[in-house]
């Protein structure tokens, strides 16, 4: 019993962090309907500016999370700009292979920045572990689903009651509709940009302390994130959210009772298994077609 | 046509400038040229790079003191990248291009491999800097190696487990060759000491979280948890136990006996046990210890050339390059007595141990190449017999 609980703590602490960048896969698809396969480095960007902020700099906590943010969302902001945009014949295809070969540029650069070596911090709070029924649920895991919950309800928000979010949406389904209505849809895809890559930023430096940050962590968290998108649902908020979840907590239950060199075999598998079964993801609305 | 003519004197020029200049190469033809094969970049660059700059401190002291019979040495380097491709072009470049004598390196298990059957077929003598012990077990005529088997490492913490009568262990290992090699030896020498493994459980290299792992593990009630991995992997593990709360004794490999360990685990990395060359405890070896001595010069002419700290892994290609000079005096390059004489080697006391090389052992160390230490207020403490 005691076990069983600590796996689920374990497996919803890294589900959380899936979450987020399933977030940002989400909200840039909603936008463009695009994938961009460089938001797993977007995760590492943050959670290395954090290290450089933070620990580096010795800023404020809070200084050197939104400095991470807002400089990894003008990052996002410069790919549109320079390798998104500017595209004369804008294929999703060719957009695709595009965010593929910005992810290997931002790595190349990452490693020259901070090097090939690892990095840690801290965590947030010092407090003490909690303990609950034998097993131990760690401050920081705390903090991540916290930080999660509340992103989901922002982006909810956001979307329902705003109406740049209406505005957002609008250019998802129809861009020339949308644009016809008077709606900037550049400037729409440019802001999709920046709170994808914002998303991504956050979940970078959430993992931060629990792991150790390095330029090349960002290619398998990105791969987790799009299957946690995939799973829940590609498109839906709370789809990602739980999709991510569910990942964590499969891999770790993997651990636990099965064996932990095939973790990634049985988290995949059950991919495999729920996208045969429903194909739009959890909570994917059914074959919806918006081309 | 004046113009032409001014052209024409031009390129003359210029090609007697260039002529000039390679002529000194010409002359270079009369050294020895050692290659050099290591992971100068990429994720394992934290052994190569220590490695290449020790070759290259080995061969200036070689060639100060005169060279080997009166012929210089030259170090050609190439880089692997720590990708076994990269090493099997490198090796063949340096083998058919350059004409080196011998090659040292690579610095990783999996680079060496692909080696082997190269340097056989060459005829070419290879010292690699790996530690794995399928390069030198069976034993090739051409393969030699400087680096501390596992098998010594394993066998130097079940030593420790013994005299502190721990009898049942959990153990987590990473999951590349360095990892599986020691489970391998985990597993099979446990019994030899009396000691039950009494949970195995892995990780990925890349892992960002492995508290379920020791949660298995602390689930089946070890007296002690062994984690063998290389950076960051084993000080993710490290933080997780602390996390966890879990109070048995942790042991490491030696794949994290470096400084940036204790830099990424922080005070979690604080009581952890590991296995080591003597390197990183240099200054607590008693004087009587003959490699005392050999350690400290290295030491201080590495800290003082570089000006970084020295690691533990520089020493291999030292250790390598030294017993080489050693096995070519009186050769004239002739590969063939270089790989004899090699085999000859005895009583070398060098950076990672005693070598005595035999046709039967080609890396040449016994346990007493491994010391274990204990990590007190973020430091190495020499733990005592």
């Amino acid at each position: 019993m005691q076990e069983l609980l600590q796996y689920l703590f374990s497996g919803l602490t890294s589900g959380a962090i899936y979450a987020v960048i399933a977030l940002g896969f989400t909200m840039l698809y909603n936008a463009t309907g695009l994938i961009n396969f460089a938001q797993g480095e977007f995760v590492m960007l943050g959670a290395l500016s954090l290290v450089s902020l933070w620990k580096g700099f010795e800023l404020p906590l809070a200084v050197a999370f939104a400095g991470s943010v807002a400089g990894v969302a003008a990052v996002g902001i410069l790919m549109e700009r320079l390798a998104i945009g500017s595209v004369r014949k804008p294929h999703p295809i060719v957009l695709v292979i595009i965010t593929v070969g910005a992810s290997i540029l931002f790595r190349g650069v990452a490693m020259m920045i901070w090097g090939k070596d690892a990095h840690s911090v801290g965590t947030f709070s010092k407090h003490a572990p909690i303990e609950i029924g034998g097993a131990v649920l760690l401050p920081q895991s705390v903090w991540i689903l916290v930080i999660v919950l509340l992103v989901v309800a922002c982006l909810q928000f956001f979307y329902r009651k705003t109406l740049t979010g209406k505005a957002m949406e609008a250019c998802a389904i129809s861009k020339k509709a949308a644009a016809l209505l008077g709606i900037g849809t550049e400037r729409m895809t440019l802001l999709a940009f920046a709170v994808s890559a914002a998303m991504g930023a956050l979940g970078g430096i959430l993992i931060a302390p629990i792991t150790m940050s390095s330029y090349d962590m960002g290619t398998m968290l990105g791969l987790k994130g799009f299957c946690a998108a995939m799973l829940g649902g590609l498109g839906t908020s709370w789809g990602a959210v739980l999709g991510g979840l569910l990942l964590g907590v499969l891999e770790s239950l993997g651990v636990g009772f099965v064996s932990s060199s095939l973790k990634d075999a049985i988290a995949f598998l059950l991919l495999l298994l729920i996208l045969y079964m429903r194909p739009s993801g959890i909570l994917g609305k059914r074959a919806v077609h918006r081309f | 046509m004046k113009c032409r003519m001014k052209v024409l004197a031009l390129v003359m020029v210029q090609l007697a400038a260039v002529m000039s200049f390679s002529l000194p190469s010409c002359l270079a033809e009369e050294t020895y040229k050692i290659g050099g094969l290591f992971s100068v970049t990429g994720p394992t660059s934290f052994l190569g790079d220590p490695e290449k700059k020790s070759l290259q401190m080995a061969i200036d002291e070689i060639n100060a003191k005169g060279g080997i019979d009166g012929r210089k040495l030259e170090a050609v380097i190439r880089d692997t990248e720590g990708m076994p491709d990269k090493a099997v072009l490198g090796a063949n470049e340096l083998i058919s291009n350059e004409k080196v004598l011998a090659i040292i390196g690579p610095s990783l298990t999996q680079t060496t491999l692909p080696l082997v059957p190269l340097a056989e077929s060459n005829k070419v003598p290879l010292i690699s800097c790996a530690a794995g012990i399928e390069i030198t077990e069976p034993v090739k005529p051409y393969v030699f190696k400087t680096a501390q088997n596992d098998v010594l490492a394993v066998a130097t913490i079940y030593d420790h487990m013994k005299k502190n009568n721990i009898k049942k262990v959990g153990i987590l290992t990473v999951e590349n060759s360095f990892g599986e090699s020691g489970k391998k030896q985990l597993m099979s020498q446990a019994a030899q000491f009396g000691i039950e493994v009494v949970q195995a459980e892995s990780f990925g290299g890349k892992d960002t979280d492995m508290t379920a792992q020791l949660t298995k593990i602390r689930a089946a009630k070890p007296d002690a948890i062994i984690a063998w991995g290389t950076n960051p992997g084993p000080a993710v593990v490290a933080r997780n136990a602390q996390q966890l709360n879990i109070k048995t004794p942790l042991y490491q490999s030696h794949g994290v006996a470096s400084p940036k360990f204790i830099e990424l685990a922080q005070d979690a990395a604080e009581g952890i046990f590991l296995p080591t060359g003597k390197i990183l405890v240099a200054d607590q070896l008693p004087d009587s210890d003959p490699q005392k001595p050999v350690l400290k010069s290295y030491i201080e002419q590495f800290e003082k050339e570089f000006k970084m700290p020295v690691s533990g892994f520089g020493g291999y290609a030292y250790d390598a390059m030294h017993m080489l000079a050693k096995a070519m005096k009186g050769t004239g390059g002739d590969r063939e007595k270089i790989r004899a004489n090699l085999e000859k080697i005895a009583g070398h006391v060098g950076i990672s141990g005693t070598f005595n090389f035999s046709p039967t052992d080609h890396n040449g160390l016994s346990q007493d190449a491994f010391v274990m230490v204990q990590i007190k207020d973020g430091k190495w403490k020499l733990l005592g017999d």
